[in-house]
């Protein structure tokens, strides 16, 4: 039996392969979009596995460190290093700012870390290119993303960071690339004031008669002291034993040491949950509104198609031929739409992903979804056309 | 009569609507043709022409009277055969005023398609296909998509795809109306040699002048009645001749 529909694509492929390009596109962005959802669930992933930690120990009753504000004492790395079930603990701080790279302004997270234990939690996993930071200030460490080069200087707050490490996929859960400098630098960029602002300070200290009191000699000087000094970290990530349960050991530092505690699980449910939640609500609306306007397009193309055909569905009637013949032509001409169209949109998704500023990632799993929801869609959109074909009368032919 | 092979109805009715606005667009047709034979429908815009082309198309279902076709009884006061696209498919063969050719498929596989429907495989129905456009003198032009071909080709692949599943009656609605004098009796006599080749009986309706006197019989409809007149058939008479 001759395909009909094969046919008439092949007849009038031109405008079959153009209104394909149009569909494809379309498919293709909202590919994209998906990618641009599973990337920033990636981000989030990435960020929590790049730290190599078991165990996020935050202020309490603060989502921390990535979701919300958190500032706990340095000097806790030590109780949490004494806990049981701990096996190695760092400090580290992390800022997102907005450095200089040339002429532009690129916006990165600064993360502080231990630059003399190779094997502390929140290090870098690997480097593409140099070496880690091994002194305690003034080295950095960037993601490729951020654009930085071997021996380019990042000027962070007051100081100057050379870059000896390039590293990749080291991203904040935003996707801003990551820059590595030694904690004491980060604390000083994130906590510490200016000197005009250190001086006025100072000055309101002395004005304050509770600080500066007559017979009262020294008790200034240690509070400017103490106003000089910065012992706040974000969190300390710690890592726990081999066979270790990460919750017995998040229940016991959070029963002594009055701190928040999140497992890697309880970690990935806030970046996922709280962190992106709204983005990704925003996404799954876009996603929503492009299937439906495929939908619509593709309803409208194959209606416009068969409104075309409708003295030749008149005569096919007329002639003998099988409902279930035309609704196979008219069915197997949108599903042919949507396999070219998705094949168009995949090829263009996969082509245009890349230059996107975030980090796109197409999933095969997707891509096989796609597909799926796009036959599905092409079937239900050429329901209309079918209605119209299934009422032709024969009549018509006869005039 | 029944053993007839070509068409015969008798006292034929249609009626559109019911009560005070009920039409009768034919009310009460008597015909015959038989097989090889092709005879004129003709009358004036209104008669009934096309409500009588439509009824024995098996395209409307009509209000009384009886159809036979190719010996068999389609239409009985009310009974009616069960599968009209069949019938339509296998015992009716259709050529309109345009071609009507599906713009798709070329030539060949446009008369192809016809027995395909039918359940014939594709190398009989290409083969049979084939044939019949040798028989027309298109084959040269098999391969040709429609749109290639001129307007005298396309009737005649037209014609051999009325002809595909040799049906007992071939109904032609104004097959010559866009054509020339030469064309549209070239028409009709393609019409005239495949009817008594294949041995179908084929029904013109026609307004044409140019091809009213090609006819042996014609049936003049008026006022949802028809009367048998006796034509001239000169067509036929040069035909033998020649």
């Amino acid at each position: 039996m001759i395909s009909l529909a094969g046919r008439d694509i092949l007849h009038g492929w031109g405008k079959f392969v153009l209104t394909s390009v149009g569909l494809g596109l379309l498919i293709g962005v909202t590919l994209t979009m998906g990618g641009v959802y599973r990337g920033m669930v990636d981000d989030a992933k990435v960020l929590l596995d790049n730290s190599g930690a078991d165990l996020w120990i935050v202020q309490k009753d603060t989502l921390g460190p990535y979701a919300e504000p958190s500032s706990i004492y340095d000097d806790l790395l030590r109780s949490v290093l004494a806990s049981p079930g701990v096996e190695s603990a760092a400090n580290v701080t992390y800022l997102t700012t907005q450095v200089r790279r040339g002429r532009e302004d690129t916006r990165v997270m600064v993360a502080g870390i231990d630059p003399h234990d190779p094997a502390a939690p929140g290090r870098p996993g690997y480097l593409t290119a140099g070496r880690h930071i091994s002194r305690g200030h003034y080295e950095a460490v960037a993601d490729e993303a951020s654009g930085f080069r071997l021996g380019d200087e990042i000027r962070i707050r007051r100081n100057l960071y050379r870059v000896v490490g390039i590293t990749k996929r080291m991203v904040s859960s935003g996707g801003d690339p990551m820059v590595f400098i030694p904690l004491k630098d980060a604390q000083e960029a994130q906590f510490m004031k200016d000197n005009d602002a250190i001086l006025q300070q100072r000055r309101r200290t002395e004005a304050n008669p509770a600080f500066n009191r007559p017979g009262a000699p020294g008790v200034l000087e240690g509070v400017i002291a103490s106003q000089s000094a910065n012992p706040y970290v974000n969190s300390v990530l710690a890592r726990v034993h081999p066979g270790t349960d990460p919750e017995l050991a998040a229940s016991h530092i959070r029963r002594w040491l009055r701190l928040e505690v999140y497992t890697r699980e309880q970690m990935e449910d806030i970046m996922l949950g709280k962190l992106i939640a709204t983005s990704s609500k925003q996404i799954a609306m876009l996603l929503v509104i492009l299937a439906v306007v495929s939908a619509a397009i593709v309803a409208f193309i194959i209606y416009t198609l068969t409104l075309g055909k409708i003295r030749e569905i008149a005569v096919l009637k007329l002639i003998g031929t099988r409902n279930r013949t035309i609704i196979g032509m008219i069915l197997q001409q949108a599903l042919a739409l949507g396999v070219l169209g998705f094949a168009i949109g995949e090829i263009s998704a996969t082509f245009w992903g890349p230059a996107f500023p975030k980090y796109v990632l197409l999933e095969p799993r997707d891509a096989f979804t796609g597909f799926v929801s796009v036959m599905v869609m092409c079937a239900f959109a050429s329901l209309i056309a079918i209605r119209v074909a299934v009422g032709v009368d024969p009549a018509e032919a006869i005039g | 009569m029944d053993s007839l092979k070509g068409i015969r109805i008798e006292g034929l009715r249609k009626r559109y609507g019911a009560g005070d606005t009920a039409v009768d667009a034919l009310k009460g047709v008597d015909m015959e043709v038989a097989p090889g034979e092709v005879v004129g429908l003709i009358g004036p815009s209104g008669s009934g022409k096309s409500t009588l082309l439509k009824c024995l198309g098996a395209v409307i279902e009509p209000t009384g009277g009886r159809m036979i076709l190719g010996g068999e009884p389609i239409y009985d006061d009310g009974w009616k055969i069960r599968d009209l696209r069949a019938l339509r498919r296998d015992s009716i063969g259709f050529v309109f005023q345009a071609p009507y050719l599906i713009p798709f498929l070329n030539a060949l596989d446009n008369v192809a398609l016809i027995p395909m429907l039918a359940g014939f495989s594709d190398g009989d129905s290409r083969r049979r296909a084939a044939e019949l456009l040798e028989a027309l003198d298109v084959s040269h032009r098999a391969d040709a998509m429609p749109s290639r071909l001129s307007g005298g080709e396309q009737q005649r692949v037209a014609i051999a795809r009325a002809l595909a599943n040799r049906p007992p009656v071939i109904l032609a609605d104004e097959p010559t109306a866009p054509l020339d004098s030469e064309r549209a009796l070239s028409v009709i006599g393609i019409l005239n040699s495949m009817a008594r080749q294949y041995e179908t009986a084929v029904i013109v309706v026609t307004h044409d002048e140019k091809i009213i006197p090609t006819f042996r019989r014609i049936y003049r409809i008026r006022d949802g009645r028809t009367v048998e007149e006796a034509g001239e058939g000169r067509l036929v008479q040069n035909m033998m001749e020649n």
